[in-house]
């Protein structure tokens, strides 16, 4: 049979009774080795020898330590009475490790809503320039996103840089609150190796895309590649790569690459398609969280831009 | 009886240290054992499935518990990065339990859904590929190793034997599940179950 919550009778006494004798037979067992007289030769020696010449001698406990284990006892004694620790019984202050928590949580929660529930209400201008918003938002970001959109907001090879200009999804701060709110997959891009006509039509339509990226290509291979492309991409990536960010299909004229320019990282993106994957974040953060965030991620844009023009203020001024 | 006597009779000596430690453990161990909470499964908490039981027995043999807990504790800032803090009840099909005490990583007991599959992919291959500061390793052999439907049959067998409520159609399917799937896979599929009873987060695929 077995107890719900509490401990059926004969355990709890079986705590109760073990754990208080145990503290007294510790109680006893100083004081019965404090009164025990152990022979002890003329220098002062036990008379145990080992290893031929190493001795003990026999000298009485040092105080601050017997000092030190009376106390602990009187701890665990004055412990026991505050605090639940035999059995069932709670303790006279009530404390629970439970307790504790939700007692922790509303007293942060009542201090945070005071002030961050005001953020529902900020402008865009005053969330980014208000530097408690911005705080916040870097800690969040450090603890949801970093894991993919690495630490500075960089991004990794597959998850988008958030410090450039490039938005797969569209940008500005009501959609970006609505893409961290309720996340975004990118199913469009399937694997069309068979549908473009296996390895060659893959080819092709990669020297195409690296074109329209106006990056180095095979013009024969693009040419054909152009014809399927307007046949099978057309539609997400439109007639001139441009995009579409309500589908997420990233703008494929610019210098952005979320996958790789590269031959083989194209390669395997055409054939084998992608499926990149933004986690819906409103069961983790509440709405002022998540403007928070989204105000510190849209200053980590705001800065590299201003970073730039003042590199090419300095530029020019050579 | 002398100090000598227990001092100098090894024998003697390790029956009274046996007996010592073994009233730490009446005391404290013991009477746990009577406790619903600590032998039923908490609500949501089933059986492993055989792709998520070899992806633990992945988690085990490669160490990973001397990195991560599975644990979170009662704290509101673990809860607060976390989610809902660990019960005993969600350990009662962990043989053994994955609590750890170590984390040189995250704690991993609210993972599940928390990331995509092919994010833990590419991670597992190499963190530093996401995560340039990272100082986890990477497992690129756990892609290339396959499954061992027989093995897994007999774990099984052993776990029902214990008591787990296996029932006996389970073994029909393992074959089929196991046909593509390397260790990384079962890994993941395990890593993405982790916790989802609790947070209500589902895999997305």
């Amino acid at each position: 049979m077995l107890n719900d919550g509490m401990l059926s009778n004969g355990w709890h006494w079986l705590v109760v009774i073990g754990s208080i004798a145990n503290i007294l037979a510790c109680w006893w067992l100083l004081r019965w080795s404090a009164k025990t007289k152990v022979k002890s030769n003329d220098d002062n020696t036990t008379g145990h020898i080992w290893d031929e010449d190493i001795t003990e001698l026999n000298n009485p406990l040092p105080r601050w330590w017997l000092g030190l284990f009376y106390g602990s006892i009187l701890f665990a004694l004055g412990y026991l009475v505050l605090y639940p620790g035999l059995g069932n019984y709670k303790g006279t202050l009530g404390w629970s490790q439970e307790s504790q928590l939700v007692e922790d949580t509303t007293r942060v929660e009542s201090k945070i809503a005071e002030t961050q529930k005001f953020w529902n209400d900020y402008s865009t201008e005053d969330l980014l320039s208000n530097r408690s918003v911005l705080k916040t938002g870097k800690r969040i970001f450090a603890n949801n996103c970093a894991m993919c959109h690495g630490s500075g907001g960089q991004g990794a090879i597959g998850y988008p840089n958030l410090t450039d200009k490039d938005w797969q999804w569209g940008h500005g701060f009501d959609q970006l609150v609505d893409i961290i709110t309720n996340g975004r997959t990118a199913r469009g891009m399937m694997a069309w190796k068979d549908s473009l006509g296996g390895e060659q039509g893959v080819k092709d339509v990669a020297a195409y895309v690296r074109k329209l990226g106006g990056l180095e290509h095979d013009e024969k291979e693009a040419e054909v590649g152009m014809t399927l492309y307007n046949k099978t991409c057309i539609g997400c990536h439109g007639p001139t790569g441009a995009g579409l960010q309500a589908l997420g299909a990233p703008k494929l004229s610019d210098e952005y690459w979320l996958y790789g320019s590269d031959l083989d990282s194209l390669y395997e993106t055409i054939a084998n398609g992608r499926s990149g994957q933004m986690p819906a974040q409103k069961d983790l953060l509440n709405s002022y969280r998540i403007r928070a965030v989204v105000a510190y991620v849209m200053s980590l844009s705001k800065k590299n831009e201003e970073d730039n023009k003042q590199a090419n203020v300095k530029e020019s001024s050579n | 009886m002398e100090h000598q006597t227990l001092e100098k009779n090894i024998n003697l000596m390790a029956v009274f240290i046996v007996l010592v430690i073994s009233v730490a453990g009446i005391i404290q161990i013991v009477p746990l054992m009577t406790q619903k909470e600590v032998r039923e499964p908490a609500e949501g908490i089933k059986p492993y499935t055989p792709l998520q039981l070899a992806g633990r027995d992945v988690y085990v043999s490669e160490g990973c518990y001397n990195c991560h807990s599975q644990m979170i504790r009662p704290f509101r800032s673990e809860v607060e990065r976390y989610g809902p803090y660990s019960v005993a009840g969600e350990s009662v099909y962990d043989r053994p339990h994955q609590w750890g005490s170590k984390r040189t990583g995250p704690d991993l007991a609210r993972v599940g859904g928390r990331y995509s599959d092919d994010w833990h992919r590419v991670h597992l291959l190499n963190p530093r590929n996401l995560v340039p500061e990272s100082n986890m390793p990477g497992y690129p052999w756990l892609a290339e190793n396959t499954l061992d439907p027989e093995l897994m049959k007999k774990k099984i067998k052993a776990l029902q034997m214990l008591g787990d409520p296996y029932s006996d159609e389970v073994f029909d399917t393992i074959e089929k599940d196991f046909a593509d799937k390397t260790e990384m896979d079962a890994l993941i599929i395990y890593l993405q179950n982790m916790g989802t009873n609790r947070t209500g987060r589902k895999r997305n695929d």
